[in-house]
């Protein structure tokens, strides 16, 4: 254990505080040369902790130039703690310097900071790409000592994380001394955490230190009053409650999943907010300076509440917290755990917490989510292994930095965990792509990226690309977005293209917590005017939604399958299972239960399998592949985080073949490869390797143009180099997350020679939710063809075949002006770039 | 793969859900915005190195129409090549593959934006402009009321329709009784919204969209829109 130097010990004894085991065991830590990962709880110093050694150091020795970086996930965390660590260093006058530098640092302070670095700079993973790509980045960073990774949980196995590794393997070889210190959150696996963060990818080489965890949360569940839902996800029943809940506590925050959920919600509790409290919103589409202003309002106390995303799961500590608030289900453990810690950060006292499920189901997985908190059950998965594309732009990287011999580059980038066990095969498809594209058709020779000079080195081939890269730097590829802004007034933020699409002049939604018309669409901004009658719609965003984890998932198994569980679930619930029990059955820990039964003139199928929403969507798409092949006429499907529910035209039966393993065969393959979600990733993929431009010098490319071109350019490529290193890629990345196929394969394992099939005359209790579920797939192969058959044939229907523009009609009215058109909801209105075609 | 006939000044044409226009009157193929070499236009002013596989698979896809129809004519509207210097960098192998499918094809290059001057290097006329019978063909509709006959490209439209599971968006031919507008035919041709301005504003008593399917056309009617007065 370390012990502070006297000019530290009295700071901390002036301010009446005492340092924490922790914070020591960094300190001995660093002392001894070694990295650290520090894993604690949110409060109790952390961030202190982290920095603790390096002030030390620069206090017993002061110098010039660049000690230690901090990296931060979020800009504005950076900018807080510098604003922090400011505190200490001016109370006991240490010679350090502190600034940081992150995309908003005006080009003059980027310069000098080129020139005469500060002792501590803190920054985020982008900024250090950046920094790292130019040629003076060996002056820079030669002399660095430390690098503090900040919530290294969240940045570890995401591709900002994939980036941030491989920049520390470059560190680490312009400066081999040194060391590097991981803040994480309580995490499942540390070790795993560690080999992320260790400089030759081993968990050996980082010491674990254990921040003591404070007492342990105080979490309820709470029901609205009177009626339970049997579906629905948004949790607007409880409103009253969660009011109540406001008005006791001081200051609160309210967390949903996802913005359309955060809209409803903050609208809600200001129609019951007779007391007039502060309540605020935030979420990601809002305007920076907005979400800025609802921070700095929060840690000036200004507020009782604020309606949250995952917006604010990470960021810096405001001590008045007294009370989170979850609407809807936790998803996992970790993550509610991530969110309860937001309240009240004194170690000694617990964190306060309410869950309030919208749903049956949800009831039952907050009680789940609560048994497992109380046993101390992490949840989530090890980091991933980094991707293909985030090292292309990392090769980019280095070839704009200086030429490097491609041996060296790959001993320096399996060093970092992220890519310790990179093939050379990969690396060198990865660096023949971003050569010359590495198409076995050798057609750009002379446009090449890169050259080879006689010595074996590889260089940039001239500033275009350098100038390039610069343009398309990071790991973060945005949807295709539209401002919204009020006539005459300030910008809202930005919802999807595709909802403005959607709408027409007069159409009223609900966006950054007020009721809007939508006026028109100018030069990519939604004009819009406050008020507006008619039914409020909400955007949705195609956000990532979390699906429920595996180990959430096996704890609510557990409790419906026993009925000794069900004390601590409301009566509304037990009557429910019950019920179940009586009519059908429980759903068993292992095996699976399949239901089936008619209803109207369809038969539906409904599979308990409690995998997750995306596991079940590519479930359904195999499940109902199959029921084709057996002649059970399926129509269509359903995924919830919970059930997969089918229906079709005739009785499905003999529901094992259903389940078999083997229907992880081709057509998994087959399928993967032609849905829109390949063809987002690949579109990602594609833009973060470079293939694809961001940005291009002098000129904005809009988002949708650049959709289009990743759709057709996918296509060809699978056509003709099917095994091409981006397409590789896609599917791996693929395979890990978006389509889940390893719990689907433990489902069928778990399955097989398991399947309790129940032929039921009417839809169980357990069914309802997933009945009323809104969000259905239509069972895909031609499907899309077959919908627009089914369409154009509706309009036919409706227009009586009438031509609109049949000649008769054109003389007519030629010269008569029409007026607007009718108002008609069913046309489309596709947003589109207005660049004409290079006229 | 089923066409779809209309009638346009009097003459009977067919629309082909690949995407290209049949005259059987004049046995002439007419198909519009090639964009022939854009992967390489793009690598080569160092906007991505795209897969060099477009021009193999919009060739493919025009022997496969030649085939289909074996037509005297060709017309092509313009913007066959992606850039004016696109002719001189098609790979041998395409190169050949296209003088053998334009083997006993009379063959007209109507001139583009993208590809102003004649494709030297390959067989057939270049024209700015063709007319032929009732018919004018050109790259790009001139606005304002014009003669009944006009076929043209340019704009690669294509259209949405809306379906119960959200609207599918496809290429499609944008026509009325006056004029046909047909959908880019290059693999690495995107389109433009049928109801964007610049397209709608060419259709002042509304449009009939035909869009592209894998058998069939999909029709669906368009209602005339007014001129916007700002973007």
């Amino acid at each position: 254990m370390g012990t502070l130097p006297e000019l530290f010990a009295g700071w901390f004894a002036a301010r009446g505080w005492s340092p924490r085991p922790h914070q020591l065991a960094l300190l001995a830590a660093a002392r001894a040369g070694e990295s650290a990962l520090l894993v604690a709880p949110t409060g109790g110093g952390k961030t202190l902790a982290g920095f603790l050694p390096s002030l030390v150091e620069l206090a017993e020795r002061p110098r010039d130039g660049l000690h230690t970086l901090y990296i931060s996930p979020l800009k504005a965390l950076a900018v807080d703690i510098a604003r922090n660590l400011m505190a200490p260093v001016t109370e006991m006058a240490l010679p350090i310097s502190i600034e940081t530098r992150t995309g908003d640092t005006p080009a003059n302070r980027r310069a000098r900071q080129r020139e005469a670095p500060p002792n501590l700079l803190l920054t985020t993973p982008e900024s250090l790409t950046l920094l790292l790509s130019l040629p003076d980045a060996i002056r820079m960073f030669a002399g660095l000592a430390a690098v503090v990774v900040d919530e290294a949980h969240a940045l570890a196995g995401t591709k900002r994380g994939d980036q941030l590794s491989l920049c520390l393997s470059r560190l680490q070889a312009l400066a081999p001394g040194l060391r590097r210190v991981g803040l994480s959150a309580t995490v499942a696996h540390p070790d795993a955490l560690r080999a992320w963060l260790s400089p030759r990818g081993r968990p050996a080489d980082v010491r674990l230190v254990i921040g003591r965890g404070g007492v342990a949360p105080r979490l309820d569940v709470m029901l609205p009053e009177g009626h339970l839902p049997w579906g629905g996800h948004m949790g607007l029943a409880s409103a009253p409650e969660i009011y109540a809940r406001l008005q006791q506590a001081k200051v609160s925050i309210v967390f949903v999943n996802t913005r359309a959920q955060a809209e409803l919600i903050f609208q809600a509790l200001w129609k019951l907010n007779d007391a007039n409290l502060p309540i605020a919103l935030h979420h990601g589409s809002l305007t920076v300076e907005q979400r800025r202003k609802v921070e700095a309002a929060m840690a000036e106390g200004r507020l009782r509440a604020v309606v949250a995303t995952a917006s604010l799961d990470l960021g810096i500590d405001w001590g008045a917290v007294d009370q989170v608030v979850q609407v809807g289900a936790p998803k996992g453990v970790s993550r509610l755990l991530q969110r309860v810690g937001r309240a009240n950060h004194r170690m000694d006292e617990p964190s306060l917490a309410v869950l309030v499920p919208s749903n049956r189901f949800e009831v039952v997985e907050c009680t789940a989510a609560v048994e497992a908190i109380a046993a101390s059950e992490l949840d989530g998965d090890p980091p991933r292994p980094g991707g293909l594309d985030v090292l292309a732009q990392h090769i980019l990287a280095c070839a704009c930095h200086g030429p490097f011999a491609p041996d060296a580059l790959y001993a320096e980038v399996t060093r970092s965990g992220a890519y310790a066990g990179l093939s050379r095969q990969d690396f060198d498809d990865v660096l023949r792509f971003v050569e010359d594209g590495g198409y076995a058709l050798r057609a750009y020779d002379r446009f090449r990226k890169l050259f080879r000079d006689s010595e074996g080195l590889v260089h940039a081939a001239n500033n275009r690309v350098v100038l390039q890269f610069r343009m398309n730097l990071g790991t973060i590829v945005e949807t295709p977005m539209v401002k919204v802004r009020l006539r005459g007034g300030p910008m809202l933020g930005e919802v999807e293209e595709y909802f403005v699409g959607t709408l027409v002049a007069g159409d009223c939604f609900i966006f950054a917590g007020q009721l809007l018309r939508f006026d028109k669409l100018e030069a990519m901004t939604a004009v819009v005017s406050r008020g507006g009658e008619g039914e409020p719609r909400v955007p949705v965003y195609a956000g990532a939604r979390m699906p429920l984890t595996t180990e959430l998932a096996a704890r609510v198994r557990g409790i419906l399958h026993d009925p000794a569980k069900w004390s601590h679930l409301p009566p509304p619930v037990q009557e429910w299972l019950r019920l179940q029990q009586h009519f059908s059955a429980l759903p068993p820990p292992d095996g699976l239960l399949v239901e089936t039964f008619p209803r109207g003139p369809r038969w539906f199928m409904v599979a308990y399998c409690f995998e997750g929403r995306l596991a079940h969507q590519t479930l359904g798409m195999l499940v109902t592949k199959r029921m084709e092949k057996l002649g059970m006429a399926p129509l269509g499907y359903l995924a919830t985080d919970y059930v997969l529910a089918t229906w079709s035209a005739f009785e499905p039966t003999g529901v094992e073949r259903l389940f078999e393993q083997d229907i992880l065969g081709e057509e998994l393959e087959e399928w993967i490869a032609e849905s829109s979600m390949l063809r987002r990733t690949f579109r990602n993929i594609a833009t973060i390797a470079g293939l694809l431009e961001k940005n291009q010098p002098g000129q904005e490319k809009s988002g949708r143009t650049m959709t289009m071109n990743a759709d057709l350019i996918y296509d060809v490529l699978r056509k003709h180099e099917p095994d091409h290193v981006l397409l590789r890629a896609t599917r791996q990345e693929a395979a890990h997350g978006l389509t889940d196929v390893a719990r689907i394969a433990r489902l069928l394992g778990r399955a097989e020679g398991r399947v309790q099939h129940l032929a039921l005359d009417r839809a169980s209790p357990l069914a309802v939710p997933a009945l009323i579920e809104q969000g259905r797939e239509w069972v895909a192969g031609g499907a899309e063809d077959a919908l627009l058959a089914e369409a154009a044939a509706l309009v036919e229907e409706a227009t009586g075949g009438t031509e609109l523009f049949s000649e008769l009609l054109a003389e007519v009215t030629e010269g008569v002006s029409l007026g607007p058109p009718a108002r008609d909801r069913s046309r489309p209105k596709v947003l589109e770039s207005r660049r004409r075609r290079r006229a | 793969m089923s066409a779809a006939p209309i009638h346009i000044a009097g003459e009977r044409l067919m629309l082909d859900p690949a995407g290209v226009l049949f005259w059987p009157a004049q046995k002439m193929l007419v198909v519009a915005d090639l964009h022939l070499e854009k992967g390489s236009s793009f690598a080569a002013r160092g906007h991505g190195l795209l897969p060099p596989y477009d021009t193999r698979e919009t060739l493919l896809n025009l022997g496969n129409a030649l085939r289909r129809y074996r037509p005297a004519r060709l017309v092509a509207l313009g913007d066959s090549f992606h850039d004016a210097a696109g002719h001189t960098r098609l790979a041998e192998q395409d190169a050949a593959a296209l003088r053998h499918m334009l083997n006993g094809v009379a063959v007209t290059w109507v001139l583009g934006n993208h590809d102003p001057i004649a494709p030297a290097s390959l067989p057939g006329e270049a024209c700015d402009e063709l007319r032929e019978g009732p018919l004018v063909f050109r790259h790009q509709a001139l606005p304002g009321k014009q003669p009944p006959g006009e076929l043209s490209g340019h704009f690669h439209p294509k259209g949405s329709m809306p379906t119960r599971c959200g609207p599918v968006t496809r290429p499609c031919f944008m026509t009325d009784p006056r004029r046909v507008i047909l959908p880019a035919f290059g693999a690495y041709t995107g389109g433009l919204a049928a109801t964007d301005p610049a397209l709608a504003n060419l259709f002042p008593w509304g449009a009939r969209l035909f869009l592209l399917g894998k058998e069939r056309l999909f029709s669906l009617p368009m209602a005339p829109m007014r001129r916007l007065t700002t973007a």
